[in-house]
């Protein structure tokens, strides 16, 4: 199936939105399949740049790791000069998805179907058979090996994180992100070379446009977070700032972790439990970090497709793998750095309880897209309110505001054309 | 190897006792499995396997313990679920001075309200078990699970 098909073909869906903001986004944006269709075409496999790993999973020539853009499946892949090329996992001959490892190193490509075997640059080296067998068959004299290479995404790699794109024409990734989103980014990533610590996958049965609404929701951690409200991990009193790029369509939430509780905001709040201490402390035994500067989160949602994480001391990316309208596969991996001593490393796996598919705070979030994805379905004429703070999008100094999310689908909205 | 019989029994017994224990949903004694600096982790096997030490979950010590029960009955927002454990035979590998190596396959299926039954983890322990003034505890269980893509989340102890 080609999704790079001419726009005219889809040109007849019809707008389910009733209004001219972004502020009330209808159900059908997040259960239509032709709308979903869309979405592949021009924001997965148009001009936007997907997260696909991390440089250090795949440390030396012929290591690779297969993963996916959109629902097209591509392998990340280091050549012998060291580079990284991002290939898709269709065989030119007759489509075969041929690599069904995650992992591996290999010298070759090869498909087993027929034996043609690419390189890690994804060119074809040879086909069995291709002068025929006793002056019999073979292929044609017009075949040419260079014709039939695998598909190859433009990649870019920024400090240790590797992106790809199926449109060559893609901006810069630096463009792309912009100056203030690349600054979120540039603070994690600053070319401290990274150390893999591993994955937690979960497969969430909610549109994957829910979960960059999550994460560019800082109305939510406060309330429904036990855990972060508790603890002063996050709170609506706490110091912070939210940032976007100028199309509105990454966002970075940025915030200061207090100690106390100094003001009255947990009156009213019932995730609030006065009472609650832990029994064991080492659970948040937090050190500040240079490099973080004064603050203490830092969530940076890159459109479309991953998540970077900085909470306190965990450290993760989470990628989107959407599997359909109503269906994705969250991927998170969790690093620290090298220079990182034994007690940092036990202290990141150790938060890393907070997080993931069975984290004191995350299990919560997995479980509310799926609710909200059931709302959803079951009302197609409904539509959101996400008026917080207003209708308009712009920068914040605070978190009582849903603008990042009006953000999203401002630009959304441009991009699909509805 | 083979173990006393009497010791492979009671081994039987303490699973069984586990499997009823997070079947029934009595969390509160779920930490007393264990002793009080056991090591419980809930790992996919691709990270096991590779080596890398990142856990589901990942819980030292009693203490830590307690504060996940009180978290999946306090604190964290979800659907409630039944689970059943399926518990294999247990293989003992060593045994040595009242401690056991022990690895059982378990199958833990998850019943939604208003949905089927489905399989929700698929693994096995790797565990090792010690004798606590003549009761079993566990000093380390690992469950490394081969259904890496968790349905969603992840709440209650398997
Ligand atoms: S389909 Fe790959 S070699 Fe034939
Ligand atoms: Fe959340």
């Amino acid at each position: 199936m080609t999704r790079n098909r001419p726009t005219s073909l889809d040109a007849t869906i019809e707008s389910p939105w009733h209004d001219v903001g972004s502020s009330r986004v209808p159900s059908a944006v997040y259960t239509d399949r032709a709308i979903y269709e869309r979405e592949l075409d021009r924001i997965f496999y148009g001009p936007h740049w997907s997260y696909v790993g991390l440089e250090i999973e795949i440390p030396e020539p012929g290591c690779f790791k297969r993963t996916a853009v959109g629902e097209r499946s591509v392998i990340m892949i280091r050549n012998r000069k060291g580079e990284i090329n991002v290939l898709e996992n269709r065989c030119a001959h007759r489509a075969m998805r041929f690599c069904q490892e995650r992992t591996g190193k290999v010298k070759t490509l090869v498909c087993p179907y027929h034996q043609w075997n690419y390189n890690h640059d994804g060119k074809l080296l040879g086909v069995p058979f291709r002068n025929g067998v006793k002056g019999n068959g073979g292929m044609p004299a017009d075949f040419e090996l260079e014709d039939h290479g695998l598909n190859r995404l433009k990649v870019a790699v920024r400090n240790g994180v590797v992106f790809a794109c199926f449109d060559h024409d893609v901006e810069s990734i630096e463009d792309y992100l912009g100056p203030d989103i690349l600054a979120a980014f540039n603070r994690t990533f600053d070319g401290r070379k990274l150390v893999l610590h591993g994955y937690s996958r979960q497969r969430i049965p909610g549109n994957w446009k829910l979960m960059m609404e999550n994460i560019k929701d800082p109305y939510h951690p406060g309330l429904l977070h036990t855990w972060f409200v508790t603890f002063g991990l996050w709170r609506a009193d706490n110091e912070s700032r939210l940032e976007l790029d100028r199309h509105a369509r990454h966002a970075a939430m940025i915030s200061r972790r207090s100690e106390k509780v100094v003001s009255n905001v947990e009156e009213g709040v019932t995730s609030f439990r006065k009472n609650m201490e832990l029994n064991e402390p080492l659970l948040l035994d937090i050190v500040h970090e240079p490099w973080w500067g004064r603050d203490t989160v830092c969530m940076t949602t890159m459109f479309p497709n991953v998540i970077f994480q900085q909470q306190v001391n965990s450290l993760s990316t989470r990628q989107i793998l959407p599997l359909g309208p109503d269906k994705f596969d969250f991927v998170w991996t969790h690093f620290g750095f090298e220079d990182d001593n034994a007690e940092m490393t036990e202290r990141r796996l150790r938060q890393a309880n907070l997080f993931g598919p069975a984290g004191f705070v995350s299990a919560d979030d997995g479980e509310v897209i799926e609710f909200s994805q059931e709302g959803f379905e079951q009302d197609k004429n409904f539509t959101t309110l996400c008026e917080l703070d207003g209708t308009s999008v712009g920068p914040a100094d605070h978190m009582v505001t849903e603008t990042l999310i009006r953000g999203m689908y401002r630009y959304w909205r441009e991009v699909m054309e509805l | 190897m083979t173990a006393d019989p009497l010791i492979q029994l009671r081994i039987m017994q303490f699973y069984a006792a586990y499997a009823s224990c997070v079947n029934d949903g009595r969390y509160g004694d779920w930490p007393d499995f264990f002793t009080e600096t056991a090591w419980y982790r809930v790992v996919a096997r691709e990270n096991y396997d590779r080596d890398l030490p990142l856990s589901t979950l990942s819980l030292k010590g009693r203490p830590m313990m307690k504060d996940r029960i009180y978290g999946i009955e306090s604190t964290i927002f979800h659907a409630p679920y039944y689970q059943r454990h399926l518990i294999g035979l247990p293989m003992i590998l060593a045994a040595s001075d009242g401690r056991f190596d022990v690895e059982v396959n378990y199958t833990v299926i998850r019943t939604k309200r208003d949905v089927a039954a489905e399989i929700y983890s698929v693994g096995r322990y790797i565990d090792r078990i010690v004798e606590v003034e003549g009761v079993l505890k566990f000093e380390q269980k690992f469950c490394v699970f081969d259904n890496d893509i968790i349905p969603n989340s992840l709440v209650y102890p398997i």
